[in-house]
């Protein structure tokens, strides 16, 4: 590889948190197809940035991620990493600085836990102790224990306990972009809850940049720092924050792509502490309390739950900070809830 | 002609050096032969399994190799390369070949999509892919097929003495051309229980090949 080419990979690799993604009108045209899987897309991803793809089966949100690591090669359009056009690297040494997880996972089985996640480090050549301490990290970052993880096998892990090795597997060389095709998508609602919030503790803490792909709208919301809503041909109908979208769709495709329940989805991004909260001595008496660190969505659901009237808020030291209520919730979202008003009793 | 036992015991006590020599023989080509075949066939394997018209043409070769009886591919042989080993080995080779290729091939084809891709989108070259990921997840079938091509090389082994070649075939061979002969019967019994003998062994010593040599993540 020419020399050049080389000190772009190496400007793309040290960028550890995070890189600018530029995508220029790129298009996948595939032979004898009538229309473009992929057509004009542009965007811009900022360093550090966590964007979600959403959208229906077959929109090709997954071909247009799949073209910034070239598993996909775009037809045409440019492609930059932190402003190296991508299009002209070795494909196989750019991957190695681009994390990659696909909802398969895609675990190597005859490789232990401990290989799985060595596979980068030894394709970039680093020393045995090196990756060996590097597993050892990402093992207890993500949850599982190295001493009791590292030299078991796939197939002797659970679902949610493979995904969190592929995560970590696509994390081992601290790439600075990730490219993640509906990574929870398998794995059971309570797996996928536990997996999101932990995957969001993570991201906080790393700062990568991230391409999310997900069908799952819900998920979008919970996760993303944009959402870029897309429809046939890979086509941006909305590209924004999760509460802008929420509270100004841009048209009825995304309307009926976020579908029913907008208040309650925007309940998740708030957190408890925006609501004007009651006098501590409205709480209702009983065990259940709201963290300040939860959002109203948690609150809403303690509340429905409950049956109560109030709930007390409780700070990081137990300590009641105050109440909240259904009506403080619904004040939170201000006009754009319609009040339920009491149907005349029959 | 009647099995005389005591006749067979005391056969086998004179000739016992005999024996074990000819097993060794016979031992000795299968092994060379499966050895150049698995270099052949896996090698072929590794060229083709994802090229559609190669792959088809490769297996139909192979196949149309085991359709010769043994016999006349011996025979034929004899003009181009005379009498003995080599004669032997080639014919041997060419049997193997069938099923170590396909087994190779059906072995690498059968690496779950989302396992190629992955290992692609971490950044491997297609070479380290199919020798890093693909061969040792195809590494038990491979050994599947060789174990098959050693049970059908150590029958076609004993027809190898039809043109001078090495094995228990010479005393099967030596029994059938004197019958009505005092010892004709025990020639021929012993060279076919060993050859019967030798498959059971080697079949056994596939297993534990196998168990030594498989992923522990990749036994069921």
């Amino acid at each position: 590889m020419p020399k050049q080419l080389n000190t772009a990979l190496l400007q793309i690799a040290g960028k550890t948190s995070g890189a600018l993604i530029e995508l220029n009108n790129v298009t996948k045209q595939y032979p004898n197809q009538p229309v473009a899987a992929v057509q004009n897309f542009s965007m811009t991803v900022q360093p550090g940035e966590l964007i979600m793809f959403v959208g229906p089966s077959g929109c090709g949100k997954t071909t247009t991620m799949k073209m910034i690591n070239r598993i996909i090669e775009p037809t045409s359009g440019s492609i930059s990493i932190d402003g190296r056009d991508v299009l002209s690297l070795d494909p196989s040494e750019l991957r190695r600085h681009i994390g990659y997880v696909i909802q398969q996972i895609g675990l190597f089985p005859h490789m232990t836990i401990a290989e799985n996640i060595g596979v980068v480090p030894k394709l970039l050549n680093w020393s045995k102790d090196k990756t060996a301490d590097r597993v050892h990290e990402l093992l207890t970052t993500v949850g599982l224990e190295p001493g009791d993880f590292a030299h078991r096998y796939p197939k002797q892990l659970s679902g949610g306990q493979q995904q969190r090795v592929g995560v970590a597997r696509a994390l081992a060389a601290d790439p600075p972009v990730m490219l993640m095709d509906e990574p929870f998508g398998a794995t059971d609602p309570i797996t996928r809850e536990k997996l999101q919030a932990e995957f969001l503790r993570l991201q906080a803490s790393i700062g990568k940049t991230i391409i999310f792909v997900t069908h799952d709208f819900d998920e979008a919301v919970r996760l993303g720092d944009r959402i870029a809503v897309l429809s046939n041909r890979s086509q941006i109908e909305q590209f924004d924050t999760p509460a802008n979208i929420l509270a100004n769709p841009a048209n009825d495709y995304v309307s009926s792509f976020i579908g029913l329940g907008t208040a309650i989805k925007r309940l998740v991004l708030i957190p408890v502490t925006a609501a004007r909260l009651g006098p501590a001595s409205a709480a209702s008496k009983g065990g259940t309390t709201v963290r300040t660190t939860d959002s109203l969505r948690d609150a809403l659901d303690s509340l429905v739950l409950t049956g109560l009237p109030a709930l007390a808020v409780v700070d990081e030291l137990n300590k009641a900070v105050g109440s909240i209520s259904v009506d403080q919730i619904s004040a939170v979202l201000g006009a754009e809830v319609p009040i339920l008003t009491p149907t005349a009793e029959a | 002609m009647t099995l005389d036992l005591n006749g067979l015991l005391a056969f086998w006590a004179r000739r016992w050096d005999d024996i074990l020599e000819l097993l060794g023989e016979h031992l000795t080509v299968v092994v060379v032969a499966l050895a150049i075949a698995m270099v052949i066939g896996v090698g072929v394997g590794m060229l083709v399994w994802d090229k559609p018209l190669p792959r088809s043409a490769v297996i139909a070769a192979a196949g149309v190799a085991l359709t010769i009886p043994s016999l006349a591919l011996l025979a034929l042989l004899i003009p181009a390369v005379g009498l003995g080993w080599t004669p032997t080995v080639i014919a041997l080779v060419m049997y193997s070949l069938l099923p170590i290729v396909r087994n190779t091939i059906v072995g690498l084809r059968e690496v779950s999509p989302a396992i190629m891709e992955s290992a692609l989108g971490m950044g491997m070259t297609p070479l380290t892919v199919l020798l890093r990921v693909q061969l040792p997840m195809a590494w038990p079938i491979i050994l599947t097929g060789v174990r098959v091509a050693a049970q059908l090389t150590i029958g076609v082994a004993a027809i190898a003495a039809y043109v001078a070649g090495p094995g228990l075939g010479q005393f099967i061979f030596q029994g059938l051309s004197s019958l009505g002969s005092k010892n004709a019967l025990n020639f021929a019994l012993t060279g076919t229980l060993g050859v019967v003998l030798l498959a059971l062994v080697v079949d056994a010593a596939f297993v534990g090949v196998t168990r030594s040599t498989t992923s522990r993540g990749l036994r069921a």
